[in-house]
């Protein structure tokens, strides 16, 4: 193949200027869901007396929606695929109930089956059993065709029943220490250790408020390799005589989102640093990312959800991707499950009822399609922790439970309203 | 001498790039048995959604007539209240409906929207006794044959008065048996003063039922012939007899050794387990050849081409696929494109695209691997291979970016012909590449097809329009009923000699 080398065609300044108007508008409704988090964000901040934004209430926010986000990650590829996974609150809590078990329950640190008590074991053995679970569910769906909204149903009820069983209808806990750490801990800072600084303290002009150093510098090293990235993906589009979006956009989008990440990391140094779960979540949505957006499996995925008769006739194997899908499903609801687990300190019967629906109004928030084919990890984030925070804000303004599921199922209606109609004009 | 019933003057209907009708004459008598032949797109199907209002008043030019009085259907509604009832080739029943449901469905014998069942049942009974079909109202109508079923439907016909029952191949899916029941059955409504219009295929119905023939070509009325008229060979002639022009791009055939042999290539229907919907066809394609299936809608020629491309249709699939001499196995989609076997559907809306995503993401799909490395891919690598396929084919877009479902039919059809061209195949398998599409792009394909055989791709080309396979072709199989009824040298087939092949079987089949 010869290379050519395109030309970029000159602009004048008015076409530049159009053209930065029409990629702003373009932005705009892209980035119209992070715009509504900050909207809402700051309505509470005010309702709240502003205790929203308090470092260990924002800290909170992020320890409570942790499984959220977690399972939504895999309901996003279950819903781009054109199924729907009704289980994962069920599942959660079953393996819950099973780590506890394995941890407490059945008391096996003084029989031969020691060593499944270990923390790490039972978690190993637990995420394992969450993938056959997906697995089971996602053999009928995949190679019986019966449809997923069945299955899971089912696989809902299966599940809850099961929890009820191996607790015995009671709450198992507490869980040892170092389980709980999983959700309840936060890294070390190694670094003001290190530097024999800990523990850390800004300096007096700059208000004398502790900071957890590690966190803050890695969140910094964070923010500094995504301005990177981005840069280098541009020059590399540019090297190849391809257009990028106008540099003003480019440079307002970078710089927003780095100050964000920047205020979030600030504020949780000032707290007690970044979470375990955080550092676990952070780590899956980045995975997930890359999963969708660079990797041949994501784009088969979403060519399934589109149209499965043209994908299966471009040589995809959509039974076994189904099924795949659902055994990632599983896993994914076992870890959250565990999580949930850890936060809580016991086991409890109702563990994970109705996570279902909060993973699915995520989902559908950040803009995927019931049709399938469509959505994006970074819009099923932010669609969590839109719920997220207005679980929390509301909790915190007093409005009783009734009210709150009251208020975010209209939310939820407006936000595939909006998103629909967005669809249809554009 | 029996008066008129429907008139039907200067009927024009225009789509988008493409004049479907031009200036068509029908006139239909009370009583009367009309038949209307041509081949596929010949414009019989539009002609008759434009009477029974399925493309509504004013969406064409010209006037129609019935009973002397001009009208102005604007839905099926219409034209059914004046006692015109279409039945199409693809039957409109529920199938876990009952047939006294099924015969009532949108016309129900309901007062104050309950409906009366007892009543139903009685005149559901008369009108099956009517069209002699003799089954339980109350059965459901998965549970009875095509046959059955076309008379159900020609009883739901009866039920809303009809006084001009349309049918469109009626006898397309019916056994011998079946379609002289039907035919006798026409002939009886004839009596009771019922005039029929039956679009066919089928010569020696024909002959046998009609009292006229209106032959169309190209959107045209060409003649109406008398009872007195009518052979085969007139009608051939007039069916098919269109001055070929050029358009097709010139081509010069390097014909080399055989690539693909398929022999003994046979296939049950998925659902039908005792219909054979191939039948031990053997086929072969050499090197840089085009090589065309004529056949009429329904011969099987889909069908055969998706069972051999990874088993995507049908059931208890047997037969041997040879490569360049080597047997090879095509039993997964994914084998078939890795041996280098490559299928373009003729359906690229539902088999095609992926219409909700862009250009970029339907050109790279069918060869993944091409643009990525341990399964990440390398996304300027893609744009790059997405911006030369689209160069290459010229896909009129704004950009590499642009939604498959937003582009015309041309331009969908070369998308899907780029993802394959992509997939880099030895045999290309296109069904019905330019159905649905302009002239301009028409040629634009066809010159896509003669590039790829002068690169020494094997190419299999599946059309309805013979005018097409003659221009494009080096060599042609005709099929008819899952089965290849003849093979001819293009140089010296003719439209007639195809239309001859396939009437030849049908004769010697029913």
């Amino acid at each position: 193949m010869t290379t050519e080398t395109v030309q970029v065609p000159v602009r004048t300044p008015q076409q530049r200027q159009a053209a930065t108007i029409e990629a702003l508008l373009t932005n705009l409704r892209d980035y119209g869901l992070i715009l509504a988090l900050i909207a809402i964000m700051i309505f509470f901040q005010f309702a709240t007396n502003g205790v929203l934004f308090k470092p260990v209430n924002l800290t909170n926010v992020i320890l409570q929606n942790s499984y959220i986000i977690i399972m939504a990650l895999g309901m996003l590829l279950v819903i781009i695929a054109g199924h729907i996974d009704l289980s994962v609150g069920s599942v959660a809590g079953f393996i819950g109930a099973l780590a506890a078990m394995l941890m407490v329950g059945w008391n096996l640190d003084d029989t031969q089956w020691a060593f499944l008590s270990n923390p790490l074991v039972a978690a190993f053995i637990c995420v394992v059993v969450g993938g056959f679970i997906g697995a089971a569910q996602g053999y009928w769906i995949a190679y019986h065709r019966i449809p997923s909204f069945i299955v899971t149903l089912a696989g809902m009820l299966v599940f809850r029943g099961l929890t009820l069983t191996i607790l015995g209808g009671k709450s198992i806990g507490p869980f040892p220490p170092e389980f709980q750490g999983l959700s309840a801990g936060y890294i070390t800072d190694y670094l003001a250790t290190w530097l024999g600084m800990a523990p850390y303290k800004l300096p007096l002009a700059l208000g004398g408020t502790p900071l957890h150093l590690t966190t803050f510098v890695v969140g910094l090293i964070a923010v500094v390799a995504f301005v990177l990235v981005t840069i280098r993906t541009r020059r590399n589009r540019e090297a190849r005589g391809y257009e990028s979006e106008p540099f003003p956009i480019f440079a307002i989008k970078s710089a927003i989102i780095a100050a964000l990440v920047l205020f979030f990391v600030y504020t949780m140094s000032s707290y007690k640093g970044l979470p375990n779960v955080l550092i676990v979540m952070s780590i899956l949505i980045a995975l997930f990312v890359f999963i969708t957006k660079r990797t041949t499996i994501g784009r088969r995925v979403y060519a399934m959800g589109g149209n499965e008769k043209a994908a299966k006739l471009s040589g995809i194997k959509t039974d076994r991707l189904t099924f795949l899908i659902f055994i990632n499903m599983g896993i994914l609801s076992a870890l959250a499950g565990l999580i949930f687990a850890a936060r809580l300190g016991t086991a409890t019967p109702k563990a994970g009822t109705g996570f279902e629906l909060d993973v699915i109004a995520a989902v559908f928030i950040g803009g995927a399609s019931a049709m399938g084919g469509v959505g994006q990890v970074a819009g099923s984030v932010i669609g969590a922790f839109i719920i997220g925070v207005m679980n929390n804000g509301m909790s915190i303004m007093g409005i009783s439970i009734d009210w709150q599921q009251v208020i975010k199922g209209l939310v939820l209606l407006a936000a595939v309203v909006f998103d629909v109609y967005n669809k249809n004009k554009g | 001498m029996s008066s008129t019933i429907l008139e039907m003057r200067d009927i024009t209907k225009t789509f988008p790039g493409v004049k479907a009708l031009q200036n068509v004459n029908l006139s239909i008598d009370q009583g009367e048995i009309h038949a209307i032949v041509g081949e596929n797109g010949a414009g019989k199907s539009t002609l008759m959604k434009v009477l029974s209002g399925v493309y509504p008043y004013g969406s064409y030019t010209g006037e129609i007539r019935y009973n002397g009085v001009e009208c102005k259907f604007n839905g099926i509604h219409d034209s059914e209240r004046m006692g015109i009832v279409i039945i199409h080739q693809e039957l409109a029943l529920v199938p876990l409906l009952s047939i006294m449901e099924n015969i009532f469905l949108g016309n129900e014998n309901a007062r104050y929207g309950v409906i009366d069942w007892s009543d139903s049942e009685r005149r559901a009974r008369e009108l099956l006794k009517k069209v002699g079909l003799n089954e339980d109202p109350r059965t459901l109508i998965t549970h009875i044959g095509t046959g059955k079923q076309q008379l159900v439907e020609i009883a739901k016909a009866l039920s809303k008065e009809v006084k001009l029952l349309i049918l469109d191949e009626p006898t397309a899916s019916l056994s011998e048996k079946d379609s002289a029941a039907l035919l006798d059955l026409l002939l009886e409504f004839k009596q009771q003063g019922i005039s029929c219009i039956l679009i066919s295929h089928k010569l020696n119905e024909i002959s046998r039922v009609a009292d006229r023939i209106t032959i169309l070509r190209d959107g045209q009325t060409i003649e109406t012939l008398n009872k007195d008229q009518i052979s085969e060979d007139r009608i051939i002639t007039s069916m098919v007899g269109r001055p070929l022009d050029d358009r097709f791009p010139p081509r010069e055939p390097k014909i080399g050794d055989v690539v693909l042999e398929v022999k003994n290539w046979s296939a049950y229907h998925p659902l039908h387990a005792d219909r054979q919907v191939s039948k031990s066809i053997d086929i072969t394609v050499r090197k840089g050849e085009v090589v065309g299936i004529a056949g009429l809608m329904g011969s099987g020629r889909t069908e055969f081409a998706m069972s051999l491309f990874g088993r995507s249709y049908g059931r208890r699939i047997t037969g041997d696929v040879t490569l360049n001499g080597r047997k090879i196995d095509v039993s997964t989609v994914a084998r078939a494109i890795d041996h280098g076997i490559a299928y373009v559907t003729e359906d690229r809306k539902a088999y095609g695209l992926n219409l909700i995503d862009h250009i970029k993401h339907n050109i790279t799909l069918a060869n993944l691997g091409g643009v990525s490395r341990l399964g990440v891919i390398d996304d300027l690598r893609e744009l790059d291979t997405a911006n030369e396929f689209r160069k290459k084919t010229n896909i009129r877009s704004s950009s590499v970016y642009q939604k498959t479902g937003n582009l015309s039919g041309g331009n969908q059809q070369k998308v899907v012909l780029s993802k394959w061209l992509f997939a880099n195949p030895e045999v290309l398998i296109l069904d019905e590449p330019t159905r649905g599409i302009d002239v301009g792009a028409k040629y634009e394909i066809y010159s896509i097809i003669a590039r790829l055989a002068a690169e020494g791709k094997a190419i299999i080309v599946i059309s309805s329009e013979m005018a097409e396979l003659l221009g494009i072709t080096d060599r042609i199989y005709v099929m008819n009923e899952g089965r290849i009824v003849g093979e001819m040298q293009s140089s010296e087939a003719s439209q007639e000699k195809i239309m001859r092949a396939i009437v030849r079987a049908e004769a010697k089949a029913s």
